[in-house]
């Protein structure tokens, strides 16, 4: 056996899980998919004194159509967000970025909201919940609160969830019509972590460009919008022009590092690339939709 | 901690166990039921030989607790032929000469099993893709991919 040993608790209610949290936090981890929790666990790198397993709640696994948005059960399974008929047609984003997650047997364990709360740098989700304008609903005994992305990923691995807090659900805004969308990464092996990743949507209203979101991820410490590659699109319209100055801007504010897989300055040029192929892969669909 | 009692169903069989809460699904097979065809490689989930199939879908059983495999339903490399008569994808994989060793065979199967019986309409580079969810070392995939074609258009019935 390679954890080491720890005291097992497998609440049904949110209540209960989130008492279970009051009473042992800090030293509790909360395990949902497991795909990133167990190997470290496995390695030894974590050692939480209390596991609580929230595979049993299944009040934290739902995907459901509200008017404008849909809202998406923290334990929802990766595998099942991809294969949700209602996931693609509303914010086909999250499918895409979903189809870029590690490989199908992780996807039938992993959870929308472990990889959100987990908040790796090279993660799929945060990036997209960032260009999708997403909100994080947390819990805790004392109430509720909701978190919009852009104030939700802090740094390397670190979310505004407070150690007594729960992620509980995810929402997101469907997309208006005429929107294109795309995301793109590269990895050295299908299935590995991003070297560098770019998220993208945007709306057209005939050739006028009414909005345009981009985000990337494995190039900083967290997901980071590209405010400045989206402003030379908003100013300048969809130009071969514009479009490769938004991937030089993109290039610019990216936080990029060296480790062994790729340099700094590799991740910068991937960024600029991705960005422009992701602009053109959105900038196609949301024609169609026009 | 203590060992908990877990009620689960491998290969159509009801089997009753013990299991501290951090002995992974993949030990628990082998050491508790005596089913060493899953085997264990890197433990952290990246090499894929442990897949089984858990309520119909691959999981890695290194990542997966004995303990929340309770009453849950398991599949494993041992539960593919019916008796002497292999399964069709491992006569293909025979055929096909899609293993040397055999180290990450079962891992292969069941990831294969999973990818096709679930989505028989998939493509070759679908194929492509979901198979790298399993590392070999030996043979290339050249093998490997043929056979998972071939049992996919099997069931397609083409």
């Amino acid at each position: 056996m390679k954890p080491a040993p720890f005291n097992y608790i497998v609440p049904t209610s949110i209540d209960e899980a989130l008492a279970l949290l009051e009473e042992h936090a800090p030293d509790a981890r909360l395990l949902a998919g497991g795909q990133s929790l167990v190997p470290m666990m496995n390695f030894r790198l974590s050692r939480p004194s209390h596991l609580i397993d929230l595979n049993c709640i299944p009040d934290l696994a739902f995907i459901q159509d509200n008017k404008d948005h849909i809202s998406i059960g923290a334990m929802t399974r990766e595998r099942t967000i991809e294969e949700s008929s209602l996931v693609r047609s509303s914010i086909p984003l999250l499918y895409e970025a979903t189809r870029h997650i590690a490989h199908l047997p992780i996807r039938s364990r992993g959870t929308i909201g472990g990889s959100i709360s987990n908040a790796d740098p090279a993660a799929e989700y945060p990036a997209a919940l960032l260009t999708l304008d997403g909100e994080m609903v947390v819990r805790s005994k004392q109430g509720k609160r909701q978190i919009k992305a852009s104030d939700f990923f802090k740094g390397i691995m670190e979310t505004a969830i407070e150690p007594n807090e729960l992620l509980v659900e995810i929402i997101v805004p469907k997309v208006p019509p005429g929107t294109g969308f795309a995301f793109v990464e590269i990895s050295r092996r299908h299935g590995d972590y991003a070297l560098a990743g770019i998220a993208a949507q945007m709306t057209l209203s005939g050739k006028t460009v009414t909005n345009v979101r981009l985000a990337a991820c494995g190039v900083g410490p967290c997901p980071i919008r590209l405010n400045d590659a989206e402003k030379q699109i908003i100013d300048d319209g969809l130009t071969e022009k514009s479009i490769q100055s938004a991937a030089k801007a993109a290039a610019l504010e990216v936080d990029p590092e060296t480790d062994l897989h790729a340099t700094a300055d590799y991740r910068r040029r991937l960024t600029a690339v991705l960005t422009q192929q992701a602009l053109l892969k959105a900038k196609e669909r949301a024609q169609e939709n026009n | 901690m203590d060992e908990q009692s877990i009620s689960l169903t491998v290969n159509g069989t009801e089997q009753n166990g013990e299991a501290e809460p951090r002995m992974s699904l993949a030990d628990f097979l082998r050491e508790r039921l005596g089913l060493t065809g899953t085997h264990i490689g890197c433990e952290h989930g990246v090499c894929g030989v442990c897949t089984v199939i858990c309520d119909g879908m691959a999981v890695r059983s290194c990542l997966m607790f004995a303990v929340q495999a309770d009453k849950k339903e398991i599949r494993t490399i041992e539960g593919l032929a019916d008796g002497d008569t292999m399964h069709p994808l491992q006569t293909l994989f025979s055929e096909q000469r899609a293993l040397q060793c055999g180290f990450c065979t079962p891992g292969m199967l069941m990831t294969a099993v999973d990818l096709v019986d679930n989505n028989p309409s998939i493509t070759p580079p679908e194929i492509k893709a979901g198979m790298s969810a399993v590392l070999c070392r030996c043979t290339g995939y050249e093998g490997i991919l043929k056979a998972v074609e071939a049992y996919a258009k099997q069931i397609k019935g083409v």
